[in-house]
């Protein structure tokens, strides 16, 4: 894939768009490509946005021009060009599609396999639907019920017009913008994402999904979302959907801040499956994700994530345990397969006494793909009694896929205990005849013995979620033995 | 049952059997002995369908119809069970869930909705009584830290599920002591009828005890050498098989 270039990738898209006929007038309201202090006021001002909102972006950009893309990763890529993007461009209000019909044949395939529902998939792809629809009422339901609790749940542009001082509060006091380098590019063009707050004591009765939140389509390449929840209470929050994701912007970089003050609980999930390139390794979309969460006192952070999609994947979900017995837990399952390439784990910071994080990680790697774990604990100096759990494992498929693991384990207290383990399988031949002899033939048998790998993660993911989570890793292991 | 005319295999080009004749009617058992690299693993495996052999003659028949050119799986559907001599882990996946399954692949390869969840706890309560399993044991991982007995029991109790036609049982004995050795034999006992055929493959005479056979062959270089009844395991038991060896 060293070859091809985002150019190259456009022209694709471009016949490709041609090819499935929904190649749609250029909207007038595209800005042109390239990145300066001028697009990112535009910009600001396009959202109508308050002056504090525009001068946190330029202090970003600012910031960004002094910072140079990372390489530690163990990724290999080409850099995209940051001034052939366009950074603003009018959601879509038309719909891609009249009918189903015009849809690309394979991904309706996928949508069956998963077991979305007619309506569902027209969502998904973008077509047309009738005025009334289950999602629509349901959402509406959704909204109500949430409001009666006080719950805010929207956009991040609306809750900027509409909640400035939580936002002006909380954004970037995870990730600040200077953070990272793709941080940093988000918060200074960041498009959209999801701003949630759970008042004081509330349980969130429901899961929070952004699928449900009406307008969610087009929320762009560069996504925002911050989850605050307030003392004492509790919230559930589900990113992402089984369903493939195909998307134009090959370069995504998000950035999601959790914070959870005392005696919170957030729970994250999160399913990723954005086009990682077809089988040669052309395409698939690069991401770039920061995510952190901060826990005040006794409050928890719970990130749970499978990732399939990408063709290069660049996330660590982590949590700082600043209060007094806060608890932080990741549990990941990433798939890589063809040649993706993924560098994910996470961070726990404890800075506080009697903090506990536990990390559990699989990684499952086939075709050609590389499949890295990098995990970092540390324990403050002030960090009294800290425990860690990690759990590493990895299972390789065929003869020319890698799994890596890096951990990192920095210790300035010596209370601390921190235990680490790591495996790595094969799925052997042997496995898979064991249970052709019993009647299990060969893709169903290695998506028994993923699974089985997967359990623990997938156990913690909320019910419904789960159940698309394992058919997901099935489809996107399909073809990788044999 | 089964009927194996002039079957030949071989393993990266070297030959391992060399022109196997064998028949097996409903309701029999048949001991298959010999000695250590004889090919009586090897026997097992193609039978099952293991693509790691190759079958470069002979043809092996099941109820009548050919089956050499099956997979392992179609071959289990029509039922052909294979009792392993050492049983794989598979971490994470329920005894109960993996039986599940594959019931499930068997019956969707007929045409046959999935079992029902009800009926599929039936049948599990009730061949677990049956081989006087504890039903906890079903809700472990697939041979994850099972003893070698609990492998074995667990092959036997998965023989019960599938209901198989034709069950080999490959060094079943091995690894196992007297009294483990004895629930084994029993539950293989249990379900033989006289519709199926059961071909037990062993080293020792010791499980000849428990498993009374119809007819004894010892395998020997790839060809079975001799053939008889269950006397004839006796008489290996006491020459051993040197008085083989000396006669080929």
């Amino acid at each position: 894939m060293s070859k091809y270039t985002e150019e190259e990738l456009k022209i694709e898209l471009e016949n490709k768009e041609y090819e499935y006929g929904f190649y749609t007038d250029i909207e007038s309201d595209t800005f042109p490509n390239g990145l300066n202090e001028d697009i990112i006021r535009a910009l600001s001002n396009k959202k109508e946005e308050p002056e504090w909102m525009t001068e946190w972006r330029l202090e970003a950009f600012r910031a960004w021009e002094q910072m140079v893309e990372p390489e530690w990763a163990n990724v290999h890529y080409e850099k995209p060009n940051f001034q052939a993007i366009s950074y603003y461009s009018a959601p879509l209000k038309k719909p891609k599609y009249d009918s189903l019909d015009e849809v690309d044949p394979e991904l309706l395939d996928t949508f069956k396999k998963l077991g979305i529902s007619i309506d569902e998939q027209k969502k998904l792809a973008g077509v047309a639907v009738d005025i009334v629809m289950d999602s629509v009422s349901v959402a509406t339901t959704f909204k109500k019920t949430l409001a009666e609790k006080g719950i805010i749940f929207c956009s991040i542009s609306e809750a900027i017009k509409e909640h400035p001082e939580l936002v002006k509060k909380y954004l970037g006091t995870v990730v600040p913008q200077k953070d990272n380098f793709y941080a940093a590019l988000n918060s200074a063009v960041f498009s959209d994402g999801s701003f949630c707050y759970i008042p004081k004591g509330v349980r969130c009765p429901m899961e929070l999904s952004t699928y449900f939140r009406i307008n969610q389509a087009g929320t762009g390449q560069f996504e925002r979302t911050l989850v605050v929840a307030d003392e004492g209470s509790y919230v559930s929050y589900l990113e992402g959907c089984t369903a493939p994701s195909r998307d134009e912007n090959q370069l995504h970089a998000a950035v999601v801040e959790l914070i959870a003050l005392d005696d919170a609980e957030i729970k994250y999930s999160t399913v990723q499956n954005w086009f990682p390139g077809n089988k040669e390794g052309k395409g698939g979309v690069y991401n770039f994700v920061t995510k952190r969460g901060l826990c005040e006192k006794n409050a928890k952070i719970s990130w749970t994530q499978v990732e399939t999609g990408s063709a290069v994947t660049w996330k660590y979900p982590s949590c700082v345990l600043k209060g007094d017995n806060s608890v932080g837990e990741f549990y990941s399952i990433a798939v890589t397969n063809n040649y993706q390439q993924a560098d994910t784990g996470t961070k726990m910071i404890h800075l506080g006494k009697n903090t506990k994080s536990t990390i559990i990680s699989k990684g499952i790697s086939a075709g050609k793909s590389q499949n890295s774990y990098r995990g970092l604990v540390q324990i403050g100096a002030r960090a009294e009694n800290a425990r860690n759990f990690s759990q590493c494992d990895s299972l390789l498929m065929g003869n020319s896929c890698g799994a890596h693991t890096f951990p990192y384990i920095e210790s300035k207290n010596t209370t601390a205990k921190i235990e680490h383990e790591a495996t790595t399988s094969k799925i052997g031949e042997d496995q898979v005849f064991y249970c052709n002899q019993r009647g299990i033939p060969t893709e169903k048998a290695i998506a028994l013995i993923v699974n089985g790998f997967s359990k623990e993660v997938l156990n913690k993911l909320p019910m419904e979620f789960a159940v698309e989570a394992q058919k997901l890793l099935e489809i996107s292991l399909e073809g990788s033995v044999g | 049952m089964l009927s194996i005319k002039n079957l030949h295999a071989s393993v990266e080009d070297k030959e391992i059997l060399r022109g196997i004749n064998l028949e097996v009617k409903a309701g029999e058992v048949h001991a298959i002995m010999g000695p250590n690299g004889s090919g009586k693993s090897t026997l097992s495996s193609v039978i099952a369908g293991k693509e790691e052999y190759e079958v470069t003659d002979g043809e092996i028949f099941l109820e009548g119809e050919d089956i050499g050119e099956l997979a392992p799986e179609e071959r289990a559907h029509k039922g052909v069970f294979l009792s392993f001599q050492y049983p794989v882990e598979i971490p994470g996946v329920s005894v109960t869930n993996f039986m599940k399954t594959a019931i499930n692949e068997s019956r969707k390869a007929k045409g046959l909705e999935e079992m029902p969840a009800n009926e599929m706890l039936k049948l599990i309560r009730e061949k677990s009584e049956l081989l006087e399993i504890d039903r906890k044991f079903l809700s472990r991982s697939l041979n994850e830290g099972f003893s070698g007995g609990e492998k074995k029991r667990n092959e036997i109790f998965q023989m019960a599920m599938l209901e198989p036609k034709l069950a080999i049982l490959d060094e079943t004995d091995s690894g196992l002591d007297i009294d483990a050795l004895r629930i084994v034999a029993n539950g293989v006992n249990k379900l033989r009828s006289k519709d199926n055929a059961v071909v037990v493959i062993t080293h020792y005479q010791r499980l000849l005890d428990y498993i009374v056979p119809d007819y004894v062959h010892v395998l020997y270089n790839g060809k079975i050498v001799k053939s008889g009844g269950k006397e004839l395991a006796y008489e290996l038991e006491e020459k051993g098989y040197d008085w083989i060896k000396s006669e080929n």
